[in-house]
Formats: C-alpha cells, sequence, structure tokens
C-alpha cells in the first residue's frame, strides 16, 4: 500500500482509518483477542489511528471509520457510549458473544435486578445495608441487551471471543474496502 | 426412610419392572412415573439413576428437554392450549385469559392449592377442530367459552380426568375426501399375506416399482431406503414408524392411527418381513397418548389372530412385533435421528448424519425410519402391486396423498387426493373464499400467495407433508409469520448455535416489530438469518425456519410495513422504563438516572 502511494507523488500520504473500541459490559477478553494478533499490530497502525480505545485511553470519540464494541448493554453508562461510538462511527461492529448476543453477562437477565442488587448489597453479612446509590454510579438496566437492541450495527463477528486471527481477517478486509468474510475455522460461535 | 420416599419406590418399583429397568424406556418410565406423582423430583430422579443405572444428569437432561416432563410440581391438572396460528385465528388467545381469569391464575404457574396450572403449547394436531386443548394429556377440542367453564368446574370439582365424561374428549376424523388409501375396506391381515405371497425380494421389487417416496416430509424413496437396510450388515435391524406428526398444521397421521391402525402396522409389518428386521416401534408424539389404548388393543387382536408374534402366518423365522413409545413435546422429535435418541431414552438431539439410519439407526444397527401414512401405502403396494400403484399422481410423486387442511375454509379436514392437484382445486372442493394465502407443509414449508394457486401438490412442483393451513382476505399474514417465528424458537433444541440463536433472534426482532419498534433493518436481519440458519443449522429444523416468515416478508410485504417505523433504528425496547426498576431500588431520580427515549 505505502509503495502504491509514494509511486504517486501527486497525492499526499493516505489519510490513515480512524478505529475506536470500547469495552461495554464484558470480560476484556475480545479486547485481549484484539491483542492477539500481535505484531501485525504494527502492519495495522501504518494505516490505522486509533481514536477512543483502552489502547489509546481517549476518553472520548470522535468522528470514525470504524467502531469495535465488546461487551453487552447493562447499565446507563453503556447505553450513553453506545450511542457516542454511533453517533461518530461510519461501521459499527459488534465484536464477541457479548456484543452480539448478551453473551454471559445477559446469565442475569432472569432475576430481578431489584431482588439480585438486594442480595448482594444488603443481604450479606459484612457488608452494610443499602444499596449504592451514589450519583456518580451508572444504573443497571433491568435487562442485560446485545447493542443491536439499542442501536443499529453493521457488522457481527461471533465467538467468546473471537481468535486474534477472526479478528485481523475481519477488520484488514474491511480496510482494504472488501466485504468481510469469515469462514470456518475463524468463524465460531463459541 | 421418610415417609415420600417409602410411596416413591412403592410407586416406582411396578414401573421399573413393567420396564425391564432398561434404560433405553427412560421417556416411557417417566411418563408413567409422573402419571402418578405430577411431576419427577430430585429425588425421583436420583432413585431412577440408581435404579436403571445411568447417570443422574442423563436422568436430568432428559427432564430438561422435553416440555411435558415438569421437574416442579406443575398442578394435578395440566392444562395446555394448543398455540398454533389456526388456533389463534379461532380465538384461543381469549379462551387462554377466560380460563386463566376463572381459576385466578397466571400463565404457567400453579394455583396455591397445587391443584391446577394453565400454559400453552405447540401445535397439538387438532387443527380442523380447534381450538384445543390438552388436559393432563386429553385433548379436547372445539372449545367455546361454555366448554372452558365446564372444563374450569370439573377441574375444581377434582375429579380426575379418567372419570370426566368421555363427550369432552371425542376427537372427529373429519375425512371430507377419501380415495384409495381412505376408502378401500380393511381386512385384517391381507396385505401382509399378500407381501409374504411376493416373498422378501418380490416385494421389495415392487416397492421399488411403485416409486414410493416418504410422506413425512424428505420424501426419500421408500424403496431404496428398505434396500439400503436390507443390503447392511447386521444381526438386527428395526422399523421405526414416525407417528410424531409435529408440523404445525399436520393431523392425517392421527386420523390414521385413531382409524386406520391396521394400515399402519401391516405396513410396519411388512417392512419387518422386507428387510429382515424383527422389531417395530411407532414412536408416538404425547399428544397423541390418548390413543395408546385403543392401538394396543388392535397389537393385542394382530397378535391373537397370528399377524404380528413369532412365525407370523406358519413361515419359520418370520417374526415381528411392534411397540408403542410415546414421546414428550418436541417438534425436534419428528426428525429421524433425534427421534432414535429419544427412542434410546435420551434427549432428541439429531445425530450427526451419515451414517444415516439405515445403516446404523437405533441401538445402531440399521433402522427404517418410515411416516405412517408412507407405511399405509405399502399395504397398497403389497395388495395392488407397484406397476398399478404408479399409475396414480405424476412421474415423480406417484399414488395419493393426504392433505390436512385447516384454517379459513368452509370444510376442514382430511382431503386424499392423487398427487398433481392443483391448489385451487383443493380449495375449491374445501369452501375457502376470498383466500389471500396458503401455508404448504406447515411452518418449515413454503406460503403461497395467490398467483401461485395454480401449481399443484406434488415433489416435482409444490412437495408438502400434508399441512394445508387457509388464510382469508381478512387475516394479517404479519401475525402468521410472527406465530412461526415464536414456534421455531420454542421448539429449536438448542444444539447448534445458528438455530438456538437465530430462531430466537428472529423471533425478538419479530415481537420488536409487533410492538411498533421495527424498521427495515429487522427485515433486512432476518432475511439475512435466514440465510445464516438454513446454511448452517445442523438438522432440518434450523435450516427450514426462516423460510416461511421470509416468504411472507416477500409475498405480504404490506402487511409488514404497516407495523414498521420509517426512521433508521429504534431501539428493542423502552430504554428509560428499563431503570424504573433501579431507580426504585436505589431511591434515584437525578438525572443520570434516566436515559430518555431516542
Ligand atoms: C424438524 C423435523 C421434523 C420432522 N417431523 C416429522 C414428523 O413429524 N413425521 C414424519 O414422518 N417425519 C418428520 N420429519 C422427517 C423425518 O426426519 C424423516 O425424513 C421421515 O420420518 C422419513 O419417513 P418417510 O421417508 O416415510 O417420509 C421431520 C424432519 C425434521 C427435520
Ligand atoms: S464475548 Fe466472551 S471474551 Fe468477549 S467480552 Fe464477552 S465473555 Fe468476554
Ligand atoms: S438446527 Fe435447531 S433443532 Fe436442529 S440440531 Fe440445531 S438447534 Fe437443534
Ligand atoms: S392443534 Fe390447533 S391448530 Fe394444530
Amino acid at each position: 500500500m505505502d509503495t502504491q502511494v509514494s509511486s504517486q507523488p501527486q497525492k499526499v500520504a493516505k489519510r490513515k482509518i480512524r478505529v475506536a473500541t470500547t469495552s461495554l459490559s464484558g470480560c476484556f477478553g475480545c479486547h485481549m483477542s484484539l491483542l492477539d494478533i500481535d505484531e501485525r499490530i504494527l502492519q495495522l497502525i501504518e494505516v490505522v489511528e486509533f481514536d477512543r480505545s483502552p489502547i489509546t485511553d481517549i476518553k472520548h470519540c470522535g468522528p470514525c471509520d470504524i467502531g469495535l464494541i465488546e461487551g453487552s448493554v447493562c447499565n446507563s453508562e453503556n447505553v450513553h457510549v453506545l450511542r457516542e461510538f454511533r453517533d461518530n462511527c461510519n461501521v459499527l461492529i459488534a465484536f464477541g458473544a457479548c456484543a452480539v448476543a448478551g453473551g454471559l453477562p445477559a446469565q442475569r437477565n432472569h432475576l430481578d435486578i431489584g431482588d439480585a442488587l438486594r442480595e448482594v448489597y444488603c443481604d450479606r453479612t459484612g457488608l452494610g445495608k443499602q444499596i449504592p446509590n451514589d450519583r456518580e454510579l451508572p444504573l443497571l438496566l433491568d435487562k442485560v441487551h446485545p447493542i443491536n437492541e439499542v442501536v443499529r450495527v453493521d457488522y457481527f463477528i461471533p465467538g467468546c471471543p473471537p481468535s486474534g486471527d477472526t479478528i485481523w481477517k475481519f477488520v484488514t478486509d474491511l480496510i482494504a474496502g472488501h466485504m468481510p468474510r469469515l469462514e470456518h475455522p475463524l468463524l465460531k460461535f463459541d | 426412610m421418610t415417609h415420600l420416599t417409602l410411596s416413591l419406590v412403592e410407586i416406582a418399583t411396578p414401573i421399573l419392572d413393567r420396564h425391564h429397568n432398561d434404560p433405553t424406556r427412560l421417556l416411557q418410565i417417566l411418563h408413567d412415573i409422573q402419571d402418578e406423582l405430577d411431576y419427577i423430583s430430585p429425588e425421583t430422579m436420583e432413585y431412577l439413576a440408581n435404579k436403571l443405572e445411568i447417570p443422574i444428569t442423563r436422568v436430568q437432561s432428559v427432564v430438561e428437554f422435553y416440555s411435558f416432563f415438569h421437574a416442579k410440581p406443575n398442578g394435578k391438572f395440566r392444562i395446555l392450549f394448543s398455540d398454533n396460528i389456526t388456533d389463534r385465528m379461532l380465538g384461543n388467545k381469549d379462551l387462554f385469559d377466560h380460563m386463566l381469569n376463572r381459576l385466578h391464575l397466571e400463565p404457567d404457574t400453579v394455583s396455591e392449592d397445587g391443584l391446577v396450572s394453565v400454559g400453552m403449547t405447540s401445535c397439538t394436531g387438532m387443527c380442523d377442530q380447534g381450538p384445543a386443548l390438552l388436559i393432563n394429556n386429553m385433548p379436547i377440542t372445539h372449545l367455546t367459552p361454555r366448554r372452558i367453564d365446564e372444563i374450569c368446574d370439573l377441574v375444581k370439582s377434582g375429579l380426575p380426568v379418567s372419570n370426566w365424561p368421555s363427550h369432552y374428549f371425542k376427537v372427529d376424523n373429519n375425512i371430507r375426501r377419501a380415495d384409495e388409501l381412505l376408502a378401500t375396506a380393511y381386512n385384517m391381515g391381507d396385505a401382509i399375506k399378500a407381501a409374504v405371497a411376493k416373498g422378501a425380494q418380490g416385494m421389495l421389487d415392487e416397492m421399488k416399482r411403485s416409486n414410493l417416496r416418504g410422506r413425512g416430509g424428505a420424501g426419500f424413496t421408500t424403496g431404496v431406503k428398505w434396500e439400503l437396510c436390507r443390503n447392511s450388515q447386521s444381526d438386527e435391524r428395526f422399523i421405526v414408524c414416525n407417528a410424531d406428526e409435529g408440523e404445525p398444521g399436520t393431523f392425517k397421521d392421527r386420523v390414521l392411527l385413531q382409524s386406520f391402525a391396521g394400515h399402519v402396522f401391516e405396513g410396519m409389518t411388512i417392512a419387518g418381513f422386507t428387510t429382515g428386521a424383527k422389531q417395530g416401534f411407532v414412536y408416538l408424539r404425547a399428544e397423541y397418548k390418548y390413543l395408546v389404548k385403543s392401538l394396543q388393543i388392535f397389537l393385542e387382536n394382530m397378535r391373537a389372530a397370528g399377524f404380528l408374534g413369532q412365525n407370523i402366518l406358519g413361515i419359520d423365522g418370520f417374526d415381528f412385533d411392534i411397540e408403542i413409545h410415546l414421546g414428550a413435546g418436541a417438534y425436534v422429535c419428528g426428525e429421524e435421528t433425534a427421534l432414535i435418541e429419544s427412542l434410546e431414552g435420551k434427549a432428541g438431539r439429531p445425530r450427526i448424519r451419515p451414517p444415516f439410519p439405515v445403516t446404523c439407526g437405533y441401538k445402531n444397527k440399521p433402522t427404517v425410519v418410515n411416516n405412517v401414512e408412507t407405511l399405509c401405502k405399502v399395504t397398497e403396494i403389497a395388495r395392488r402391486g407397484g406397476a398399478w400403484y404408479e399409475g396414480r399422481g405424476t412421474r415423480q410423486s406417484t399414488g395419493t396423498k393426504l392433505l390436512s387442511v385447516s384454517g379459513d375454509c368452509a370444510r376442514p379436514g382430511i382431503y386424499e387426493f392423487p398427487f398433481g392437484v392443483r391448489i385451487s382445486d383443493v380449495l375449491e372442493e374445501c369452501g375457502a373464499k376470498d383466500v389471500i394465502a396458503v401455508q404448504i407443509s406447515g411452518a418449515a414449508g413454503v406460503c403461497l400467495a395467490p398467483h401461485e394457486f395454480h401449481r399443484r401438490i406434488a415433489f416435482e412442483d409444490v412437495p408438502t407433508a400434508g399441512s394445508f393451513m387457509i388464510f382469508g382476505k381478512d387475516r394479517d399474514m404479519f401475525e402468521v409469520a410472527l406465530n412461526f417465528a415464536e414456534f421455531f424458537a420454542h421448539e429449536s433444541c438448542g444444539f447448534c448455535s445458528p438455530c438456538r440463536i437465530g430462531t430466537s433472534l428472529v423471533k425478538d426482532m419479530m415481537q420488536k416489530i409487533a410492538v411498533g419498534r421495527g424498521t427495515k433493518y429487522e427485515i433486512n436481519e432476518i432475511q439475512r438469518l435466514r440465510d445464516q440458519m438454513k446454511n448452517f443449522a445442523h438438522c432440518g429444523l434450523g435450516q427450514t425456519a426462516g423460510n416461511a416468515i421470509c416468504d411472507c416478508i416477500t409475498k405480504f410485504r404490506p402487511a409488514f410495513d404497516k407495523h414498521l417505523s420509517s426512521r433508521d433504528f429504534l431501539p428493542a425496547f423502552d430504554l428509560e422504563l428499563s431503570l424504573a426498576r433501579s431507580r426504585e431500588v436505589t431511591h434515584r431520580d437525578d438525572a443520570d438516572a434516566h436515559l430518555g427515549a431516542k
């Protein structure tokens, strides 16, 4: 790609693609998987610039080409972050079972959230008798949702987590302007 | 030993003896135990696991898998309303609510006195006489508010269902058009004798000449199936009659078993004679449990007349007998490998194919699985020969076919037509007017619009397992698609992700559209999910789960559009409302405790 750019001296260096990533209610396993692309990250940053992401520690997302979302929507902060990503990213991708389907956090969906909070914060010895209610704390939604139940999502990468190779294939396809394609063994649901 | 354990032992011992402590009979054992104890407690599961010498997890997985087994108290009376689209069209929801009101109950919860629970279940095969319900597995059809009141009174009186007036449980045949199968007089043993006269190879040749194709859906050539089984090296072979009839809108197998059981059993016996199998099973869906007694009497009569048992017709080594196994409320068990798992006393999860049952089926032995109707057709071929049989119907679809007609028409019921009949002719015959759609072959089949009514019922055009549901001009095809989406999400066995997740997502999106939160996005997603399921699901259930819904989207788009928002996207739920419970328990009402709608 670089050689192509330099062989056309009239063009200034091609704009780098801006990518933002975040983990909503996830375990960061999907981000660890992203790091599993290992040294290929050097290839990646030649064409990509990271905006908001755990990798950069930028706190708010600006206009981006691609947004990668790990984790499901579990509390009000997740909703705000997700909306910010949707507003700023041309292409929004759910990566990992939690973002795609609710995943592990959605295991709580058969419980009443009030009962769950009470059991954790009030019914145990050694803890107080009060459910934390500081304004700083995001409130929990009554149910955990996959991200496409809150905003429109363009692509889904299944897996818990999707492998580094899977993420690499998907993102490089997208950057190259192809329709991303995942096939066995990269496409897996567990 | 506690009092409870004592009575458990007293109840379970004769049941276990009756089933020879055979773990492959686990479903039958659980049925019998549940009949006595109303549910399968953890203590019961442990006891059975010990007695049958199987892991307790196996017992648990079976109880959990089948919707008719209950691990918790479920009431002395368990009432399940059939919830097929045809029941909905006949007003089952209002009747359901009426009953809940009368009994002061919530859906799927047991009354405080432990007397009764009321819920919904998939199609119970009474589509021509709905709305219908099951009470302790006994069907009651033609429901009206008055009938519901009477049922509520009987329930409150506590009278056991077995003592209720028998007229409640009357199930009609509603045969509207009879041809070769339904109109020919039955004479016990004629077909078996005719087959024996031809010899096993001769009978097989006739089968192949007849070009009979299976009536359970896939349409595999029966003669070829039998030959593969016959030629497999094995010391044992089995014949299984697939009477799981779970496809919404189908009820022809029920009529055949209720009034033409001799054809079915003789067809199985001929299959045994031809392939060398000595044991047959009828896998009967639990919804048809009411037929067991009469079927067993029929089998006894056949044994007494020498048409079942050892040395049938005095022929040395022609041994064949038939056992009836009950399913327990799982549509997927109609899939032949899931059925075999279930017959072996396990959860009904489809096996990986190949190997196919003809070489590796029940107990890993060569097994023929045939539909009830297929086996009936065998008797025609035995009596009248393959060449004659081949003369009816079309080139690739020989003989006659039973159609289960329900929905908007004057005369719902069973219609026997030669293959090749036009959809429009069936509609004419059953008195259907102003039809906007016909759903052929159930929720897994195709939805046809009026411009396609000239098409023909046949494997070369519109194949069908027999379900024929008619929708008149006032019907909302979106509601039809929604019902199918709910059906598949409920019936997915959960073994493979594309179907387990796909059917749930499709259902969620259809429900999202139903409450007015849907946009074009959901429509596109549903179509995409259909493709995913079609290509990646493990068995036919998942592979077909999206078809009818997508047919409806393509052919009845306005019915969907009227529910859609013109926005680009809407959340699936009310975000503001979803914080309400947390606000309540934290006593917060600050700005950050709200999300607003977006
Ligand atoms: C989800 C699913 C459900 C099925 N249900 C039935 C059924 O209820 N009855 C039936 O005969 N075949 C059913 N089948 C087809 C069977 O797998 C099998 O093909 C059939 O019993 C073979 O008999 P035939 O050759 O006589 O048609 C079902 C298949 C699938 C995938
Ligand atoms: S999908 Fe799996 S790895 Fe990714 S956040 Fe969820 S639990 Fe963690
Ligand atoms: S397709 Fe559905 S029913 Fe079939 S095995 Fe997969 S989950 Fe089970
Ligand atoms: S049982 Fe009611 S429609 Fe099938």
